[in-house]
């Protein structure tokens, strides 16, 4: 299955957190999200997230000023 | 026998075992301060707690109540005291002074408008989607009480209570935080 994009371009903590948990919420285990943000809090936001709440965090990189963050539902 | 104790044994310990898991899940704020600045701080917290799947009780005391007031709060029904308070006191997020930098009251629209700007979400919303998430919030019946503020006179849904009800939540969570 393709990877469900979300673009969080523009938005400030906690903001962020909080859509990609909203998200992550509803799908099923296994689905994949590739998360983008400008905010430069949300590299460590993201991975202190996928931490507590079990879901994996596959990959992150860096483009500018935009951070991608691929998550793998638990 | 032995293995039925033995089964009793494992189940005790089972129960134990989810009593101190069940902690793991669980933010207890205390919500004393006023301050706009503060009161952010604690809504961003109990949103980012929220947002990892925790259960989060915000026990609202004093100050605090001003920023769960509805707007619309008026003075009917209250002794000469209790009024003055209400009309000295700001109702609702929107309305809330912050620690510093306050100058009368310039400074939380600067701080309003550099948020802004920022595309910071606003107190208001942070509260409204906590409260989508979960959050059970508790206002301080004493501190009501002292000040004259009625159950009607703060945003719905939240429910009353005690020191009681605040510590027994705290004992219940391994984290607990006092804004």
């Amino acid at each position: 299955m393709a990877a469900q994009k979300l673009d969080f371009k523009g938005m400030s903590c906690p903001m962020p957190i909080m859509k990609t948990a909203i998200a992550v919420k509803k799908a099923a285990s296994g689905d994949v999200f590739e998360v983008v943000c400008d905010d430069a809090g949300f590299e460590p936001d993201v991975t202190a997230w996928c931490k507590e709440t079990g879901n994996i965090l596959t990959n992150v990189s860096k483009s500018g000023k935009d951070i991608t963050a691929v998550i793998t539902k638990k | 026998m032995e293995t039925m104790e033995l089964d009793k044994t494992v189940q005790e310990l089972q129960a134990r075992v989810d009593k101190l898991e069940s902690k793991n899940s669980k933010l207890t704020m205390v919500l004393f301060s006023g301050d706009f600045d503060k009161v952010m701080a604690a809504f961003i917290i109990a949103n980012g707690a929220l947002a990892m799947g925790k259960e989060v009780t915000m026990f609202v005391t004093f100050w605090g109540l001003d920023a769960i007031k509805k707007p619309t709060m008026g003075t009917a029904g209250k002794n000469f005291l209790e009024k003055m308070v209400t009309m000295m006191r700001p109702k609702g997020p929107a309305k809330l002074p912050t620690s510093k930098m306050n100058f009368g009251g310039i400074g939380p629209k600067l701080f309003h408008y550099m948020m802004g700007k920022k595309n910071v979400e606003s107190l208001s919303s942070l509260i409204d989607m906590s409260r989508e998430f979960g959050l059970r919030i508790v206002a301080c019946q004493m501190s009501m009480d002292v000040m004259g503020i009625k159950a009607e006179d703060l945003i719905d849904g939240v429910e009353f209570g005690g020191v009681a009800v605040f510590l027994s939540e705290s004992y219940g969570s391994n984290t607990t935080l006092f804004v």
